[in-house]
């Protein structure tokens, strides 16, 4: 993926999180996480990428 | 509980039958081989299976009748095959039905249909309703037909002890109390099990948080037998419901209590009713309906850590509490009751070393431990205790409505038989196969000339071979052999060559398979299958 193409998905994503309903973010999110584990179709990689998500959280 | 101005055993389509305490008091203390605490369908099962060894049982229930509703709904396949076993299982297949489909819901709209395994190849179908009061009539009606079995209603035990060699119970009866002695008891007595007690054993394991109540309902509902769940409904946002339906026009409700909801309030008359007809409505039924019968449960994982103590063996609820929706209460009950009765028949008549008995706890405890993990997904599935569960529960609900795979997340898989791989009485697994079923596991079916391949395996032990000579080089063992073609359908379902062999338990659990059998290896594992039997 490109910096351009990132910078796409962060935008419209920004975008999306405004869109949808405050009190459904959470569940936004989760149904997301859930399609792109789905197409990664790599259990272990999302495993993997979610600890890495969990890093930092406190700072 | 039935609904105000009828009696526990009022029902609107079964009638109890009602059973006398023993008439004939002169043999009521003669020592028996085996005892059996409770005549449930647990007990039932246990004494048909000693009796179909030979062995000779006194069966005892506190009761003047079956127990009271419908109870435990869902027979499985295993079951099916253990009642075929017992010779009871035509009134069973007759008025029950049969069932492969599930269809789950979320808010109303359908996330999920789900198939159990199911092919021509296998003689019974993977699921079976009928209300528990015709489990126990059918097996009722198979133990007035079998001599060996001295079935004594309302008669209590009120004290169990050890004796040399014996246990000696205290029975009490309105007609009297006497003490008798037998080799061997069987606790079937359930859940509040009395010989439990009396012998200062508890349960142990967690309570989940879920609460459901569970209601029978009488209607001419037009839907097939599908089981149905429905997640986060209108008539009960953020519970589950269950819909079975069942023979005699009977329909299964089950519901999730909300948290804080009060129980004794819960089961109030009035409020089932009201709970019911939300429903009702919400699965579209606008027709007239009789309420029959209600229960409340909560989903407990409990068991003891020993099956055994001593002469006594606990079989079904008396030994483990399982959750209701992965429907293994008494389908695990009826495994315990065959597992043992064949073990302790064979000891008993010295076919078997005394060793088998203790292979009944690491067998039967195991199953109970996996339900336990299957019932705690699924319960955290029906019931999230948390909100990083409730939270991907909601995801994986929502996202199943506009993408399937998502609601596979929604499906039970309740219906895996436990394997017995780990027992001490099963052979390790032959490295030479690569593919059919482990030593451990049931017998899977497969068809064989009109019938099929359980037809074939015989009363004791059974040696599966493709080849007729090393089945007459074993013509001295006891064991039934049976004889199959290569390349037929269970050759395939085996993954056996011409010169595989498998040894078949009474329970229809493989003892052992070689992928290149030889009459010693055969006899080693019927020697260990049966804790040196043999030798």
């Amino acid at each position: 993926m490109t910096p351009a193409d990132l910078e796409t998905v962060y935008e419209a994503l920004a975008e999306k999180l405004d869109a949808v309903d405050a009190g459904k973010r959470e569940l936004y999110l989760a149904k997301l996480a859930l399609l792109l584990a789905h197409e990664l179709a790599d259990a272990d990689r999302v495993r993997q990428l979610m600890a890495e998500a969990a890093n930092n959280l406190a700072v | 509980m039935r609904p105000a101005g009828r009696a526990d055993t009022d029902s609107l389509y079964f009638t109890y039958p009602h059973f006398d305490p023993p008439k004939d008091r002169s043999r009521l203390a003669e020592p028996a081989p085996v005892a059996i605490v409770g005549g449930g369908p647990v007990g039932m099962t246990a004494a048909l299976a000693l009796a179909r060894e030979g062995i000779r049982s006194v069966l005892l229930d506190a009761k003047s009748t079956f127990n009271d509703g419908s109870r435990a709904i869902c027979i499985a396949r295993q079951s099916y095959h253990i009642l075929d076993r017992l010779g009871a299982v035509e009134p069973f297949l007759k008025k029950s039905l049969g069932w492969t489909m599930g269809r789950s819901f979320y808010r109303g709209r359908q996330i999920l249909e789900f198939e159990m395994p199911d092919s021509p190849r296998e003689k019974f179908r993977p699921m079976y309703n009928l209300e528990q009061q015709y489990i126990e009539q059918f097996l009722w009606d198979a133990i007035e037909k079998e001599p060996l079995i001295d079935a004594r209603w309302q008669s209590r035990v009120t004290a169990v002890g050890d004796i040399a060699d014996a246990v000696r119970l205290s029975v009490e009866d309105p007609n009297g109390s006497y003490q008798m002695d037998c080799d061997w008891l069987l606790a079937a007595d359930g859940a509040r099990s009395t010989v439990r007690s009396l012998r200062s054993l508890r349960l142990k394991g967690a309570n989940f948080e879920g609460r459901y109540v569970i209601a029978d309902v009488q209607m001419d509902h037009d839907y097939p037998t599908i089981r149905r769940a429905l997640f986060d409904p209108d008539c009960r946002r953020g519970g589950t419901i269950l819909v079975h339906r069942q023979p005699d026009n009977i329909w299964r409700i089950d519901y999730q209590l909300r948290d804080g909801e009060d129980e004794a309030e819960a089961v109030r008359e009035e409020i089932v009713r009201s709970s019911v007809a939300a429903v009702l409505a919400e699965i579209g039924y606008s027709g007239s309906w009789d309420l029959e019968w209600w229960s409340i449960y909560s989903a407990n994982t409990l068991a003891l850590d020993d099956y055994r103590d001593g002469r006594v063996f606990f079989i079904g609820d008396s030994a483990h509490i399982v959750p209701i929706f992965g429907v293994r209460g008494l389908n695990n009950g009826l495994a315990d009751a065959h597992n043992i009765a064949w073990k302790l028949a064979w000891v008993m008549q010295g076919k078997a070393g005394s060793a088998l008995l203790d292979s009944y706890t690491p067998e039967r405890r195991g199953a109970t431990l996996d339900v336990f993990l299957n019932a705690s997904k699924s319960a955290r599935f029906m019931t999230p205790p948390t909100p990083g569960w409730q939270l991907m529960r909601d995801a994986a609900l929502n996202l199943a409505l506009s993408h399937p795979f998502a609601g596979q997340l929604a499906n039970p898989r309740q219906m895996t038989p436990y394997s017995y791989a780990d027992s001490p009485v099963v052979l390790a697994e032959d490295p030479g196969f690569s593919g059919g079923p482990s030593p451990g596991a049931p017998m899977p079916e497969a068809r064989v000339g009109d019938g099929f391949l359980t037809d074939l395996l015989g009363l004791g032990f059974s040696l599966i071979v493709f080849d007729a000579k090393l089945a007459d080089s074993l013509a001295g063992l006891d064991l039934t052999p049976v004889v199959l073609q290569p390349g037929s359908e269970a050759a395939e379902v085996l993954s056996a060559a011409p010169s595989s062999a498998y040894l078949v338990r009474p329970d229809l659990h493989i003892a052992a398979r070689w992928y290149d059998a030889t009459p010693d290896a055969i006899r080693h594992g019927l020697g260990l299958a049966t804790a040196g039997g043999f030798q």
